[in-house]
């Protein structure tokens, strides 16, 4: 023990060097040029990491643990080869692996240790079980909503926070009475259990549009339990990674529940949409105009400033490559094409981006909301695919409207606008848009990836 | 087993606080890879489950810590590759030139 380089130690320090590394891994991650820096300190300080703790004294069997890491890789691998279009779905899927890690191994901790567990290890034992349990199933039913096995509209009932509530009262309180008896070792399960159920519940009621804040929150509740988990096992370099998740997560929360003008109550307890939508139906819709794609190819070609603004449409159509085109075709023709990127458009924080950035458009080119309405009133074309209630100019206008003070993209000052639907069907949120009446609006119905590419041919005919 | 609660705390406190300033200014651009990223450090908790499964105190806890390793694993190898994929993606104007 007193030699400087006995095994202990080095564990020690490669576990150190892993958490500068871990925190250097987020610096990095601030600017593209320098982000894959980011990933290679991370993964570099994950392998010090695991080394390091292959050494730890106590470990008899290590054939379990190459069974453990081999399969890991099995299932790694093809999760991180997913399309893009499946970032979404796979990052709810990859909350839930997380999550059911430290559930497990707060449960072995807990039957290796009881009955003799001090209060305040007991206490951070149960906030590892409930965070990581309701975690696991309610990323797990997020995931399902997202790859649409499960239905993606909110399923309410009622009573259902008094439900939920009670639920999660009832995991709380069995916490206490074990803080306070650890030897009531049957109750234990319940504290499992019961938290299982409650995530399951948690996300039911959450519709596709308000993805991006659960799954930032379910991120913010997985990087807690990793944390607890550190507390239990006296693990520095655990809770400090917890705790860089867990405010990552809390984080984006904030900024998208913002984005939405919403709390996080609201979105949890909410059950958005389904009152409004009756309101919305009854009225008789004003006319609008269309135009074709030959018509709008002319508007774009003649434009000197184009502001495209895309959403979860543009995925669900898996437009954005045509998108490219369409964007290659006017650059080339002088036009100044730019995105205009709202926080929640997509099913997560960031997810325009990532699509657009597959199909080659320059990060440079994708605008903040800020920074695209100050120039949105000197554009002559906003461009709208796919995306509806966050380009509703009620939310500025009308103050009974349930979007009323939701930050939007204000598309509606542009000279023209011009907007790729499927139909007249309302948005997720069930609200009219007055933007598709405006005097100045062009409807453009169809598919967002075939009406693209019949612009982008209408650009490439008239060139030649 | 003695139980150093304070020092922890204070660790937990400093990370957090640490973890706000640097997310904080991560660009909107991103968020995603940011998510991912994140996502594949939490799988450190790897190390507790390898001595879990290791220690092999328990048949329960030898079985648990093996799936959670497995979980951990998948977590941090799929997330590095998807992350890094991501970000492979993001090019500026200046670097686009083919």
């Amino acid at each position: 023990m007193t030699n400087v380089l006995g095994s202990e130690n080095i564990i020690e320090i490669a576990y150190f060097i892993a958490t500068a590394l871990f925190i250097l891994a987020l610096k990095w991650l601030s600017s593209p040029v320098t982000a894959r820096r980011g990933v290679r300190a991370g993964e570099v300080g994950m392998l010090l990491a695991v080394v390091g703790t292959v050494f730890h004294h106590g470990i008899v069997d290590y054939k379990l643990i190459a069974i453990g890491l081999v399969l890991g890789c099995i299932i790694g691998v093809p999760l991180g080869k997913v399309q893009m279009t499946a970032v979404p779905q796979r990052t709810a899927l990859s909350h839930a692996f997380g999550a059911l890690c430290v559930t497990l191994v707060g449960t072995s901790e807990f039957y290796l240790r009881a009955p003799n567990i001090p209060p305040f290890m007991m206490a951070v034992l149960s906030m590892e079980v409930i965070l990581g349990s309701l975690t696991f199933t309610g990323s797990l039913m997020a995931a399902g909503k997202l790859q649409e096995i499960l239905p993606q509209r909110p399923i309410t009932y009622k009573g259902q926070n008094f439900v939920n509530l009670g639920l999660l009262g009832l995991a709380v309180a069995i916490a206490v009475i074990l803080v306070l008896h650890p030897e009531q070792m049957r109750l234990f399960p319940a504290m499992i259990v019961i938290p299982l159920v409650f995530g399951v519940m948690l996300v039911i009621p959450i519709g596709g549009a308000d993805m991006p804040t659960v799954i930032s929150l379910l991120n913010s509740y997985a990087g807690l339990s990793a944390a607890a988990m550190g507390f239990v096992l006296n693990s520095k370099l655990l809770i400090i990674a917890g705790a860089l998740d867990g405010s990552s997560g809390f984080i984006l929360s904030v900024i998208m529940s913002k984005a939405m003008n919403r709390s996080f109550t609201n979105v949890l307890f909410g059950g958005f949409g389904q009152i409004q939508a009756s309101a919305a139906g009854v009225k008789e819709a004003p006319p609008v105009r269309s135009a074709t794609p030959e018509e709008a190819a002319g508007i774009l070609a003649a434009a000197s400033k184009v502001v495209i603004v895309p959403g979860y449409g543009m995925a669900v159509a898996q437009a954005q490559h045509k998108v490219r085109e369409m964007y290659d075709a006017l650059t080339k023709r002088g036009v100044e094409v730019t995105f205009g990127i709202h926080p929640v458009a997509g099913r997560m924080p960031g997810h325009m981006n990532v699509l657009l950035a597959e199909a080659d458009i320059p990060y440079d080119k994708l605008l903040e909301m800020d920074l695209i309405n100050g120039d949105l009133p000197q554009t002559d074309v906003a461009l709208v695919i796919g995306a509806n209630d966050v380009t509703n100019p009620a939310a500025r206008t009308d103050a009974g409207s349930p979007i009323y003070g939701m930050p939007i993209l204000d598309v509606d000052k542009a000279r023209t606008v011009m907007v790729i639907k499927r139909s007249m069907a309302a948005g997720f949120a069930g609200i009219d848009n007055p933007l598709y009446y405006l005097d100045k609006t062009l409807m453009l119905f169809g598919d967002a990836k075939s009406f693209v590419g019949s612009i982008v041919r209408e650009l490439g005919g008239s060139q030649a | 087993m003695k139980l150093d609660l304070l020092p922890s705390l204070y660790v937990f406190m400093l990370a957090a606080f640490i973890g706000f300033e640097v997310i904080r200014r991560v660009s909107p651009l991103l968020h995603t890879p940011l998510m991912s990223l994140t996502n594949a450090l939490d799988a450190i908790a790897v190390v507790g489950a390898i001595i879990l499964a290791g220690e092999h105190r328990s048949n329960l806890a030898a079985v648990l810590g093996t799936l959670a390793i497995v979980a951990a694993t998948s977590n941090a190898v799929g997330g590095f590759i998807i992350t890094d994929r991501m970000l492979k993606m993001f090019k500026s104007s200046s670097s686009k030139k083919p």
